[in-house]
């Protein structure tokens, strides 16, 4: 299996072993790769491959799911994630996650964008707006909401739905952004949009995005990792698996041999 | 191209006519290419001239398959071997279509020298023939068989056709050194030497195009670059 490209930037996921169980049935694993950091990396595969239950792993989400099992070691720049003491919570401050649907608060904008700092403790009003703006200018969204930042959340397009959830998810300053199928229920144009902001995002943080959409994974990732049934069968720069898999695998999903 | 056929019928369809139309435009090249020879050892214009007809066919067929590959990249957006397959055919159907415009040329000088009475028996001219139209059948059978070795065997044979060129030209130059009255026929022959050791060159680009869309190798230029691989996308990363 092809492997690894610069580990020496900040942000890198070092992944060791990892099998996860949901039950008795394991359903994924075990995979041992090195997410890169400051770069975006995309995870394809088809249904049930594993690839969500391995985005959701890298911040601990599963814990949430009654009978999920983690075996392996994760590692944020050398720090475990799943290492006794560790705080979940803490955890997910620094990977960050943004899902499928966009999920708004019943907020206003500034309140869905301030909510995880006010929520770490955090009360200086300066303070919060600097934070908030900062965050709406990352996620590429503050042009569009600066003069209505009281209004509510739910008035805002799909796209920028799905740009505040990032944004939201920025506020805390975290490492990492994980996206499951950002832009799975958005038009072309709040597709692009996306897009885009996943390229300028990968200045800042690593990124590692989900997505059934091959030419989105080709379009915005440096990497891209195949899983199959649960497991990794291969993870090269994105170039790679989309000119020259080694994979015969990989060759038949991607081109569309598959089943 | 992977061994196994798309999910999606209609694009595995338009790939195994994209790839039967490119064998028919490569098998009429062959033709053009014997036919040329054959015109010119036989002192027959007839035959000439309908080789001259028979390119309007490449032409076509070169505009066809063109169209066919665009529809087919902005319709199922191809990766991997199928990407490599495309754009393959993109770069093949220009070589071919090269070839058999020399050959179109070889036939025009035909009629020029069939207005003249024979300079001297051809020896070395028809075997240059022989062996650039077998390069080409190689290459077209290697592309079938999907077959990089096949390939490369075709690529060391263009230096067997470059040594037949400069033979063909130093006698050449005897003979418009002995009398100017040859000039006319002997510049002739030459044209047509050269334009098979064209050939061969055009069909050298077609083997490492086959070696690339097997192996997913670039072999253009190895010696003016480090070694293959050097493009090697992961240093983009470092």
């Amino acid at each position: 299996m092809a492997t690894l490209l610069d580990e020496s930037l900040t942000g890198s996921l070092a992944v060791r072993q990892l099998s996860v169980y949901y039950g008795d049935k394991k359903a994924l694993g075990p995979v041992t790769m090195t997410i890169p950091g400051r770069q975006v990396t995309a995870l394809i595969g088809p249904s049930g491959c594993g690839k969500s239950t391995f985005l959701r792993s890298l911040n601990r989400m599963n814990e949430m799911i009654p009978g999920c099992r983690v075996e392996g070691v994760v590692k944020l720049d050398e720090e475990s994630i799943y290492g006794p003491g560790v705080d979940a919570v803490a955890v997910r401050r620094r990977i960050g996650m943004v899902f499928q649907r966009s999920n708004p608060f019943p907020k206003s904008i500034y309140d869905n964008v301030a909510y995880g700092l006010r929520l770490g403790g955090m009360k200086d009003r300066s303070e919060l707006g600097g934070r908030v703006e900062r965050a709406l200018k990352h996620a590429a969204l503050w042009e569009e909401v600066k003069d209505r930042l009281n209004e509510s959340a739910l008035g805002l397009s799909g796209g920028q739905q799905q740009r505040l959830c990032i944004a939201r998810a920025l506020a805390v300053e975290p490492d990492v952004l994980l996206m499951d199928e950002p832009a799975s229920a958005l038009d072309p144009i709040a597709t692009a949009h996306i897009e885009e902001l996943i390229h300028e995002l990968a200045r800042d943080y690593t990124v590692v995005i989900v997505t059934h959409n091959m030419q989105q994974a080709a379009r915005v990732s440096h990497n891209t990792a195949f899983f199959y049934m649960g497991d990794l069968i291969e993870f090269d720069t994105t170039q790679t698996i989309f000119t020259k898999p080694t994979q015969s695998r990989t060759e038949d999903y991607i081109t569309g041999r598959f089943g | 191209m992977a061994g196994r056929e798309h999910t999606d019928r209609e694009y595995e369809h338009e790939l195994r006519q994209l790839r039967e139309q490119l064998l028919v435009m490569g098998s009429h090249v062959e033709s053009i290419i014997g036919d040329s020879i054959q015109a010119l050892l036989e002192r027959d214009s007839k035959l000439a001239e309908r080789t001259i007809a028979a390119d309007k066919v490449v032409n076509r067929m070169e505009v066809e398959l063109d169209g066919l590959c665009l529809q087919i990249l902005a319709r199922r957006q191809p990766v991997a071997s199928d990407l490599r397959f495309i754009t393959l055919v993109l770069k093949v159907v220009t070589d071919l279509e090269r070839i058999a415009d020399l050959g179109v040329n070889i036939c025009e000088r035909v009629l020029e020298l069939n207005a003249e009475p024979q300079l001297k028996p051809y020896v070395d001219i028809p075997h240059m023939g022989r062996e650039a139209q077998s390069m080409l059948r190689e290459v077209l059978d290697a592309f079938v068989a999907k077959d990089a070795e096949r390939a490369r065997k075709v690529i060391d044979r263009d230096e067997v056709v470059d040594a037949l060129y400069a033979q063909v030209f130093r006698e050449l130059l005897t003979f418009m050194m002995e009398s100017a009255h040859n000039v006319y026929r002997a510049t002739r022959l030459q044209s047509i030497a050269k334009y098979l050791e064209r050939m061969a060159d055009h069909t050298t680009n077609l083997a490492e195009m086959v070696i690339f869309m097997v192996d997913g190798q670039d072999v253009r230029h190895l010696t003016s670059r480090e070694e293959p691989g050097t493009n090697d996308p992961r240093r983009e990363h470092n």
